[in-house]
């Protein structure tokens, strides 16, 4: 067919459907999911748009399965389907599932869901309690939901700079509407999407200057290309430095790395709690995957430049996170500083610059975005008269009321800390490892002492909820879900007991995916 | 050699048995108390069938091997083995658990947690304490190191006394902290056994055979050794020990510092001597001069508590200087004195704990103070705690002073005047012993002494009878436990590159004048 092709006086463009079926699936069914919103009966969206995403990630994930052992950079150079690449999209699409169920929900809040039934209806006013009467239900978040997958499945893919940056803003922009829909507490709400996307626009631009920066120095904004230009010193170092520095800081705003994590906790708190699990889990996991491909990809020439700025900022993103953390008297907030600090310990795997750094990575997300996301559906679950008793005194005593649920949260936030025998550890294991194999001792070190910090936050839930006497505040209970939440807490149990004691299967599935090809 | 795993089954049964107990109905606790101990028993039962197949000619290889692949990517082993120490701390442990459930029956009725919990955590802490003295991989014994701390955690904190969260918190973040400092090293070990050979790995002799750059190995010694002298404890590594055995029920206190505290002297022993010989070599001074403040210290500050609990913990840490001391001096009879320490000392403060527990649940009250001529209301209370005690303060004919007597014998061969002050010691411990016997149990008896105090029951009495005789037995012929000891001893002597100073008198011929 190529040949054919070559015949005529221009070269079409070839694009592999079947290797970016994953991507064109999930972007063909949150166009139609759009469509229902359009045309459907109000009363009929709501399981249409469930069929539609749950058929949706798990097609999508059928083709990530079919096409694995891919190595190609397809769509003229932009998408690279590699291991990692089809790793990562296999770990967003089951996370991404994971979330799905915790955000069709509707049973644990006695109004409807989690999302407010009218974004557009003022907060307070007339017309918000009147279409609370009428029991609707927001369904756009649906299309918005699949619309931020697929750019999560094409960041960590793209092969150039400009279709990660596409990427980075497919998946941003339904986050920043979504963080803004909580159906309770919506004014804090508001105020997080608005941050949320006043900031996020500020680190996009700086990416794209520093991609700017790139296209300079290089001549190309391929990923290849710029590693090339790099090997033959075509230019000025300090262009590259300064792309370089630019570029990260878009990439880290994303991971919530500091000093780029002061919105981190304000919209994780603001942010319906489905939403919340959503984006700490597949955002890190997407924004990781396109990191990891910059840096080792277009700048693992020039590692030696970039090491010591990526040292100082692990390090100081696992102080921070740990020490921030301690302070916290709301558990959302908490769950904030901590997936700050388990960035940090991630950001060690990214310093490691071998084999082993990217496939611990690797397993570090997906151990980390399964307990995240398993945590935060807890979090939904416990509530007083005004939503969700977010605040850590009211989880006092929790051990008594619902012993399932807290044994349940105890073992994410035991795996949070990396103790043995859960999916934490293995991630941690892996990553330090490859830190301490990639010449990284003295991060790896802060790393360690972070991590038993660390374990006294963690801990002190625990023993908040086990040996405490439970507080006055008789109001808060645990809620019994749907089968929706319950079977996304049954999987994230599951999983994070798998991967914490059989680790091999993931650690296996993680070395195959090998390299990125360049 | 019969080919049945043993070690994996002595792993597995309690696990399968508190998982039973968490199923059994919740509102009839007894059920609950008798499959438990019926389940220690069989641990026992296996123990004991195991002992009589160890080959004590081989007591330094590691028998009843067991392995499988675990992670291959790490190349982590599930590897299980036991030498003659790892086995008479096996049989220590085995042998104590269902003395602590029966010791403890009715310890936890009244208490927050439920009674069934409790058993299922006792079972779970079994089963680690096997995995810990049987893993022959470290990443393996480093997960059971961790993974013993949840149960005690949750023993301390969930059925222990009013300032039972402080305890636990503390405890857990002691042993944390020192459990990260070992993964520190022992992921640096790892990557510096794939530098030497390629191929990264856990196995024990492998890592044992490996020859490291001395000024690498002090490093990863020192993660290792902080994080057992966390464990063991030594001075000044100890505060959390009064606190958290203080808190904690008499059963729990027993495994906590009978057994759990093993595991740190155990693995300076096996890990940190056979790993990195060199860097222990250079630590010695240190590691000496704090096992003599251990010894002293310990001692003077038991001599002033008035809380009885405490009293005994404080107790435990001058033995754990021992311990240390006799480990570190390089020769064979302080090593083999220590280990057997390590199982006397299980025995002994088994012994105090449980009888103390006795006397304190009667009375309702831990101080001393509180207690008065308990003899003339209680004899056989009385009695047997004089003979734990005086066992704690190594009398003669009864087993610690075999091994204190070793300890000192083998410092005294090396460093004499170390050998001159630990002896102090001894003299310490007849006082904390003695003064603590005269105020509870001799004098005038108060009234309220008189009135609740009543003496040992049946249950009590069967289960601190075969404590009792198994100190006096060792007392006297320690050989058996000595002999399956002293080869891995002599391993360790071998791995450390050290032998025994030679004696500067030259033996006398008998009947001869010098």
């Amino acid at each position: 067919m190529s040949s054919l092709l070559a015949a005529a006086s221009f070269e079409t463009p070839t694009i592999e459907y079947d290797q970016l079926a994953p991507i064109i699936i999930i972007f063909g069914v949150a166009v139609v999911s759009l469509l229902v919103e359009a045309f459907a009966p109000r009363q009929w969206r709501r399981v249409i748009q469930l069929i539609l995403v749950f058929t949706g990630l798990a097609a999508s994930f059928a083709a990530v399965v079919m096409i694995r052992g891919t190595q190609h950079i397809a769509a003229m150079g932009s998408v690279a389907v590699d291991g990692p690449t089809l790793f990562m999209q296999g770990s967003i699409l089951v996370l991404a599932f994971i979330a799905a169920l915790v955000m069709a929900e509707r049973q644990v809040d006695p109004l409807g869901d989690a999302f407010a039934p009218r974004a557009s209806a003022l907060p307070g006013s007339s017309d918000e309690l009147a279409f609370t009467q009428l029991g609707w239900l927001q369904t756009e978040v649906w299309p918005l939901f699949l619309f931020s997958v697929g750019g999560m499945l094409l960041f960590p893919a793209s092969s150039d700079l400009l279709t990660m940056f596409v990427a980075l803003e497919v998946l941003s922009l339904p986050l920043y509407i979504m963080a803004g829909l909580a159906r309770r507490r919506r004014l804090l709400s508001q105020e997080a999407a608005l941050k949320y996307f006043v900031l996020g626009a500020f680190s996009s631009a700086f990416f794209l200057y520093g991609m700017a920066l790139f296209y300079g120095y290089a001549g190309s904004v391929d990923l290849s290309a710029i590693s090339d230009a790099l090997t033959a010193n075509a230019g000025s170092m300090w262009l590259v430095v300064t792309a370089t520095a630019l570029v990260s800081v878009g990439l880290l705003f994303k991971i919530g790395a500091v000093p780029f994590h002061q919105w981190t906790p304000d919209v994780y708190q603001g942010s319906p709690t489905p939403i919340t699990g959503f984006m700490a889990a597949c955002t890190k996991v997407a924004a990781f995957g396109a990191l990891l491909r910059i840096m080792y990809v277009a700048l693992g020439g020039i590692r030696w430049d970039w090491r010591p700025m990526m040292y100082v900022i692990a390090a100081l993103t696992m102080i921070v996170g740990t020490l921030f953390a301690l302070t916290q008297t709301d558990i959302k907030r908490m769950l904030a500083y901590s997936s700050i600090a388990q960035a940090g310990f991630m950001l060690v795997g990214v310093i490691a610059t071998n084999q082993a750094g990217l496939s611990g990575t690797m397993v570090y997300l997906v151990a980390y975005g399964i307990a995240t996301i398993g945590a935060f559906a807890i979090v939904t679950l416990v509530r007083d008269s005004t939503g969700e008793a977010s605040h850590l005194s009211q989880w006092a005593g929790l051990g008594r009321k619902a012993p399932i649920v807290a044994s349940a949260f105890a073992l994410f936030l035991l795996a949070f800390a990396g103790i043995p025998l859960t999916s934490g550890f293995t991630g941690k294991f892996a990553v330090f490892t490859a830190g301490i194999a990639g010449g990284a001792t003295p991060v790896v070190i802060i790393g360690l002492i972070a991590s038993a910090v660390a374990a006294f936050f963690y801990i002190r839930v625990i023993v908040l909820m086990f040996f405490n006497e439970p507080s006055s505040d008789d109001s808060v209970s645990v809620v019994v879900p749907s089968g929706f939440t319950t079977l996304a807490i049954t999987i994230s149990v599951g999983l994070t007991l798998v991967i914490g004691l059989v680790p091999q299967l993931i650690l296996n599935l993680a070395n195959q995916a090998g390299l990125f090809i360049r | 050699m019969s080919t049945f795993p043993w070690l994996l089954a002595l792993l597995v049964v309690p696990l399968i048995g508190a998982a039973i107990v968490m199923f059994l109905p919740k509102n009839s606790p007894a059920l609950a108390k008798q499959f438990g101990l019926l389940v220690s028993l069989i641990v026992f039962a296996l123990t004991v069938g195991m002992a009589l197949q160890f080959v004590t000619a081989q007591a330094a290889d590691f028998q009843f091997t067991y392995s499988f692949s675990w992670i291959p990517a790490f190349g982590v082993n599930f590897a299980l083995g036991v030498d003659g120490i790892a086995l008479v701390l096996i049989a220590m442990a085995a042998c104590l658990v269902p003395v602590v459930m029966l010791a403890g029956w009715n310890d936890v009725d009244g208490s927050q947690g439920s009674v069934r919990g409790y058993v299922a955590l006792i079972l779970v802490l079994e089963a680690a304490i096997v995995g810990v003295f049987a893993a022959t991989d470290l990443f393996l014994f480093y997960v059971f190191f961790e993974a013993m701390l949840v149960p005690v955690y949750f023993l301390i904190g969930r059925y222990g006394g009013p300032r039972r969260n402080y305890a636990a918190v503390k405890f857990l973040l002691y042993s944390l902290f020192g459990g990260l400092l070992m993964l520190a090293s022992l992921i640096g070990l790892y990557v510096v056994s794939a530098r030497i050979t390629g191929v990264g790995t856990f196995d024990f002799t492998a890592l044992a055979n490996l020859n490291i750059d001395p000024d690498t190995q002090k490093w990863l010694f020192l993660g290792f050794f902080i994080a057992f002298a966390i464990k063991a404890p030594l001075v000044p590594f100890h505060t959390w020990l009064p606190d958290a055995a203080a808190e904690s029920t008499p059963g729990t206190a027993v495994l906590l510092v009978g057994v759990l505290d093993k595991v740190g002297t155990f693995g300076m022993l096996r890990y940190c001597l056979e790993l990195f010989p060199d860097a222990s070599r250079w630590a010695t001074p240190v590691v000496i001069a704090l096992a003599v403040v251990g010894i002293i210290y310990g001692a003077l500050v038991a001599i002033g508590q008035s809380d009885i609990k405490r009293l005994i913990a404080y107790t435990s840490v001058s033995h754990f200087g021992f311990i240390a001391l006799g480990i570190f001096v390089m020769t064979t009879r302080g090593q083999s004195g220590s280990a057997l320490y390590m199982v006397n000392h299980g025995f002994s403060t088994a012994a105090l704990f449980l009888i103390a527990g006795f006397l304190i649940s009667r009375r309702g009250s831990r101080l001393i103070e509180d207690f008065g001529g308990v003899q003339k209301v209680a004899p056989i209370l009385a009695g047997t705690f004089l003979v734990a005690g005086l066992s704690s303060l190594a009398l003669p004919g009864l087993s610690s002073f075999v091994s204190e007597f070793l300890v000192l014998v083998g410092t005294f061969e090396r460093y004499r005047w170390i050998g001159v002050v630990a002896t102090l010691g001894i003299v310490l411990a007849a006082l904390y012993i003695l003064l603590m016997y005269q105020r509870t149990m001799t004098g005038p008896t108060p009234d309220e002494v008189g009135e609740r105090v009543t003496d040992l029951r049946g249950r009590e009495v069967l289960a601190v009878a075969p404590i009792l005789v198994i100190i006096v037995v060792l007392g006297f012929y320690p050989k058996p436990v000595l002999d399956v000891i002293n080869p891995a001893i002599d391993r360790v002597m071998h791995a450390v590159n050290a032998s025994d100073p030679a004696p500067e008198v030259a033996p006398v011929a008998e009947g001869t004048q010098p």
